[in-house]
Formats: structure tokens, sequence, C-alpha cells
């Protein structure tokens, strides 16, 4: 088992948004999150990701045998736990390259390697831009400065790819994106895939699913996954819309 | 879950100064004190001519009439001016002819701050005047200068071989009744370095100056002075540091620089004096006057500093801008963390016509530490057409630090343009957590975003100095987020 969330309650100065949430997810699968707005998604992709803020009143996050709760977030991330943000943020004045270069030193450094050689590290930026379609120049400019929502979005899944995590979580990924971005990233995240990680795909809409096939799909409402099916629950779920659990 | 993010920031804030060693080098110094004697024993040891002499006690019957400046946004301790010694410098007897006959003592110092005299010498690349306390130690790559028809020296050699040149600047852009503290160093001033481009010269090397304090109980009061003649060029950097010691010390330098028509300046310094400790005992007074002067049509000067250190920072690098068509650039960073002080910023005088200023100023507080920009843009009556752009960032890390903003605009044409700037912001919890989240250290994180915030200024600085001053704002500043 990579993670296993048991009984979790995550609370928000004070307020509980997550009551009580137990999810186990195996290596090679890929798990779809879907819920309206306000009922916990991000919080739980923050509180996998350790943010200062979302304290776990109770329940546990088992992550490869470990639990994650006395474990800093940087340290989560070199351990292979990768959000991708719904809402990326820019540093200006750093480039991306300075910007993932630090990523992948910080993370060989805690693992006990030397850092990457300058040019094996260029070559992997090459390749991982091709993958997710991202323009040259984008490298160079200061990280999220100025992209369009699409290129923030590419720039998650880039990210990603540079980094090679066990377990990504993906918070809203296809928000803002026009069709053909979405493929991309959709793309982007099926190329990725290996029998060795999972990723979990929070989205309002089932349209991602078109593109990203998951093998479990799990409906969140107020705090609690209340159904959980293959993935013609999605569908069911795009067809009769969130009213249906609702009044379930 | 996470670690108390007050306890990382009270952690990294609080790097250990590097360079607070003490040299144990054989000295010799003035009994401490300030009176006429004081000052006819310096101008003795140095051997000065008359006329020096006389100008240091103008210099010192003027200060003497003046008070010490309040204006500055800066909380400053009474100063005992007879609790000082203004004389202290290495003791040597004869002329160095080579780095062989200098004190091993001296050389390990110098190396131990990263400022290898021997390695300048084999690495062709900068020239270096080094002076400690009082004293000029050495200025390599003379002889390669001298081809050129550069003078590159201390002070007090120009004194003894260009006493002309001397005679003729000295005082012209920072007069000694200028302030408080020039008419102190104009007074007391022991050494510095002097440079001289000549006509239609573009220096080979970059030249530098690095000043060490030493000594316990001394002021250090150097003064320097850079002239380019018509068509020439030099880029001039400057370095400094001291130890630690529990109480201040007072350091109050001038600048001065003069461009002729067509030549250019540019002078970059990265300041590092002891800061004093987390409690805010101890460091370095640095009250400083930085002057140029655009005297010929098409002249240049750049200002470009890094401020990490000093307890109190009073320093204003200006320029005036006579001839029509000269440029004035200053670019600052200016970082205070746990009890520092620093009111810093430019004047930008124009005079001529169609003459340019930029003013790229960027704070950074942390601690409980003070910030500020102080800056005036005067456009006189014949100044048509002049152009000034200021712009002028606060960045603050924590909520017990302050960032201030005190811009002065005098426009006296109605063809000038002055435009101006200003942004305060904090690093957010969303840029760090984004960093964390990509496995990147709280330290680092904030060492890559103020390196960012900072890139502008930055990729002013001469190659060999921006790398240091990267390093620098990231030790000096490490955490410090709330």
């Amino acid at each position: 088992m990579l993670l296993d969330i048991k009984d979790l309650h995550v609370a928000i100065k004070g307020k509980e948004i997550i009551h009580g949430l137990s999810l186990q997810i195996a290596e090679g699968e890929v798990h779809a999150i879907m819920g309206p707005n306000g009922t916990g998604k991000s919080t739980l992709a923050m509180a996998i990701a350790g943010k200062e803020g979302y304290d776990v009143t109770k329940g546990d996050i088992i992550y490869k045998g470990r639990s994650l709760l006395e474990i800093l977030p940087e340290e989560r991330a070199r351990e292979g736990i990768f959000l991708g943000f719904q809402y990326p943020v820019e540093i200006p004045g750093v480039s991306l390259t300075n910007f993932m270069r630090t990523a992948i030193n910080e993370t060989r450094e805690y693992k006990g390697l030397p850092p990457m050689p300058p040019a094996e590290f260029l070559k992997k930026m090459e390749e991982k831009k091709k993958l997710v379609e991202i323009h040259s120049k984008l490298a160079n400019r200061s990280v999220n400065e100025g992209f369009s929502g699409g290129e923030k979005k590419k720039n998650e899944i880039f990210q990603m790819a540079m980094l090679e995590p066990s377990l990504a979580v993906l918070d809203e990924t296809d928000s803002g994106l026009d069709i053909d971005a979405l493929k991309i990233v959709a793309n982007g995240v099926n190329m990725l895939k290996t029998p060795q990680n999972a990723t979990i795909v929070i989205t309002h809409y089932q349209r991602l699913l078109d593109y990203i096939i998951p093998d479990y799909v799990h409906v969140l409402f107020e705090g609690r996954i209340v159904k959980s099916g293959g993935k013609e629950l999605a569908m069911k779920l795009e067809e009769k819309g969130y009213e249906w659990i609702r009044n379930d | 879950m996470v670690k108390d993010k007050n306890n990382i920031i009270d952690e990294v804030t609080q790097g250990e100064y590097k360079y607070g060693f003490v040299t144990d080098i054989e000295m010799e110094m003035a009994p401490k004190g300030l009176s006429e004697d004081i000052i006819r024993f310096i101008s003795a040891k140095k051997k000065e001519p008359e006329w020096l002499l006389d100008f240091r006690l103008k210099a010192y019957r003027h200060w003497l009439t003046m008070k010490q400046p309040g204006w500055a946004h800066l909380n400053i301790p009474p100063i005992d001016f007879q609790d000082i010694i203004y004389y202290a410098a290495p003791k040597k007897q004869q002329e160095l002819s080579s780095l062989d006959e200098v004190d091993p003592d001296l050389l390990e110092t110098f190396n131990k701050l990263g400022i290898s005299l021997e390695e300048q010498k084999r690495l062709s690349g900068v020239a270096v005047d080094a002076v400690m306390d009082s004293i000029s130690v050495k200025t390599t790559f003379q002889d390669t200068l001298e081809k050129h028809g550069i003078i590159f020296c201390s002070f007090s050699e120009a004194v003894q071989n260009h006493p002309e040149l001397v005679r003729k600047y000295i005082g012209s852009t920072v007069p000694y009744t200028d302030n408080y503290f020039a008419a102190l160093n104009s007074a007391v001033f022991s050494d510095g370095s002097f440079c001289y481009i000549p006509k239609g010269v573009r220096s080979p090397m970059e030249l530098s100056t690095y000043f060490r304090i030493n000594a316990a109980n001394t002021g250090q009061f150097e003064r320097t002075l850079i002239i380019a003649d018509e068509g020439g060029y030099v880029s001039y950097m400057e370095g400094c540091t001291a130890p630690m010691r529990d109480e201040n010390q007072l350091h109050a330098a001038v600048v001065e620089i003069v461009t002729m028509d067509d030549a250019e300046v540019k002078y970059s310094t990265v300041q590092n004096w002891y800061p004093g400790d987390k409690d805010g005992k101890g460091g370095i007074f640095n009250f400083v006057t930085k002057r140029g002067i655009c005297r010929g049509v098409n002249a240049k000067i750049s200002w470009t500093q890094v401020e990490t250190g000093s307890a109190i920072t009073w320093k204003y690098p200006s320029c005036i801008l006579l001839g029509d068509n000269s440029v004035g650039e200053f670019y600052s960073v200016a970082v205070t963390n746990n009890y520092q002080q620093a009111d810093t910023g430019s004047k930008m005088i124009h005079i001529g016509k169609n003459t340019k200023s930029t003013i790229i100023s960027k704070g950074i507080s942390a601690g409980h530490s003070n910030n500020s920009y102080r800056g005036l843009v005067k456009m006189t009556t014949r100044a048509e057409n002049a152009r000034n752009f200021s712009q002028c960032d606060s960045l603050l890390l924590g909520d017990k630090c302050g960032a201030h903003t005190f811009p002065y605009i005098e426009c006296e044409n109605k063809s000038a343009i002055v435009e101006h700037e200003a942004t305060t912001s904090k690093i957010s919890e969303d840029q760090l957590f984004y960093c964390l989240q990509r496995g990147i250290d709280m330290e680092s994180a904030i060492g890559l975003i103020v390196n960012g915030y900072a890139k502008e200024v930055l990729k002013q600085l001469p190659m060999e100095f921006a790398v240091e001053a990267q390093k620098l704002l990231s030790i000096s500043l490490e955490g410090s987020v709330g």
C-alpha cells in the first residue's frame, strides 16, 4: 500500500472541514476524487502535502508505511509526494530552470546523492519540456510570472515530470484549461504513469476523466467520501449532477 | 504537525557572521580622542604636505561648529568622539615591493576573507587595494595598470606621488562643509584608494578596494577619490568586513567620483560590516558620504550597492548631473535583520540638459529591524528635458520589522519628467509553501525568493561580486517570515 488514509479529520482554524475520511491507494493506481465546491477536496490535498494551518485533529495518513503527520512538507516532497497546485503562485525573479535545479538538488542531497551534473539536468529539462509541449522560453522566465492559465497548469505537470514523484496529487488541474491544453496535460499525466507510482486526480468535472482514465472514482461530499466506484461513477455523476448525491 | 514557524525563523535568522575573527597583528596606534594634535599626528605620520594638513584642520574646526544630524529615521545612541582611536595601522617599516614582504598574518587575514592577494596576483582579473584599519596594505596589479596610464594606489601614496591631482579634486564633490560626518572624515581620514583614468582609457580590469576593520576601539575613516578623464571608463568594486565586537565602531567614509566628457564610472559595493548580534549589541555605525559629479557631456556614474551589514547605515550615494546628456544610476539592495537600522537612498541633482537618472531601490527588512529609503530627485531650472525614473520596493519578512519610504522631489523645470513607483510586499506563505512542496527547505526558499526580488539590482554587479552578493543575501536573511 502506497497511501493509507485512516479516519482523517482536518480542521482549518478550528473549523473541521474533513470529518473522517479513509482511502487506500496502491502503486500503479489512478484515483479520481470528485465533488462539488467546498466539500474539502483541496483541503485533503493540502493535508497530504502538509501545508501549515491544515490541522489533522484525528486519524492518520500513512505513506510508504510511515505516518506523515510528523514530517515537514519539504521532506514529504523529497519522499516523493507531489502536489499539482490549483493556483500555482508566481515567484518573481526566480527562473524556472533555477527553481527546478534547486528542487532536484535539494532532494538529491536529502537522499545522499551529489548534485545532478548540469549537462544531465539540462538534457532532462529538454526531454520533459517536450512531454508537456512547454515553450523553451518559459524555462528562462520567472516561475509562473506572466504565464497564462494553461501555461501555469502545464508547468505543474512539467515539474511533476522533472521530480518523478511516487504519489502525485493533482488539484483541479483541469480548471481554466481549453480542450487542447487539457489534452496535453492529460497526455503528460498518462505518459508519466508507471506500475510504481500513483495519482490522485481532484476534479470538479468529469471532462478530464475522458482523457485520464481512473481506476477508482470517489465522491467527496461535506467532508466525507460518500460513494466509491469505477469510472462509470463519474459518468453517472456527469449525467445526474451532484444533486443526485445530495438527494441520495 | 509542522515545526513552529517562529522557531524556524529564529533559528535561521541568526546565522553566524563568518567574518567576525580578529587578527593578532602588531599595531601602531594614536592615543584615544580627537584634537588638533591628533590631526597633526596623523598628518605627520603620513608625511603630508602643508596644504593637506590645512585642509584637515579647517575641516576639524568646521566640524566643531556642527551638530550630528537627527533627521534620519534612525535611533543613534550618543557617540563619544573622544573615546575613539583615530589612527591604527599594522606596523610596517619600509615600502613593500612585493607580496612576499607583507606580514604573513595580514595576508592570512585577507585569505580568510576570500580576498587572496596571492590569488589575485596570479589570476588576472581584478586589481585589489587592501585597506586594514587606517592603512592600505597592498595594491596589486599596479604595474599592469601603469602601462595604460592608470593610477591606482592608496590615497596616501597618491598624496605623495600625485599631489597635484589630489589637491585639485579632494573636497571638490564632497566639500568638508557638506555634512557632519564628511567634515569628521576630512579632518581625520587615514587612507583609502585613489584612482585616475586618463583620457580615452578603458581600464582593462575591474579595480577593487577591500576594507577591513581589525583593531578594537578604532574608527575607520577612509577616503576614496576616483577621476575618469574624457572617454575613460572603470568599474570599481568595494567590499568590507569587521570583527564581531560588543561595542559599536564608527565607520565614516567619503567617496568622491568625477567624470569628464564621455567618461563612465561604475561603482559597486558589497557592504558587510559586522551588524551586531541578534540582540542588537555591537556592530558598525556606517555613516558614509558618497557622491559623484558628471562634469562633462555624456558622462555617466552608476552606483550599485548591496548593503547587508552594519548596525546602523546612513548612506546616500548621489550624482550631480552637471554635463548635458549625463546619466546617473543608483541600484540598491538594503537588507536589515535583527535590530539593524538602515536609512539609505540616493540623490540625483539634474543641472544639465537631457540628463537622465534611474533609481532602483529594493529594501528587505526582517526581525526587529527598520529599513528606510530616502531619496531626492532635483530638477533645476536649467535641466531641460531631464528625466528620472525611481522605483522603491520594500519586502517585509515578519511582522516586527519596518519599511519606510521618504522620496523628495523638487522640480523647477517644466520640461523635466519625474516618475516614482513604490511597492511594499511580504513573502507570501503560498510562495514559501510552493517551494517547500517541491522539496526546497525554508532557508533555501527564502534565499531563492529574496534573490529573485533583488535580481534587477544584482544583475548590475560585476560577475565576481554578484555570486558573493547572492550568497550574502541568503545568509543575512534566511528565515524571518511571519
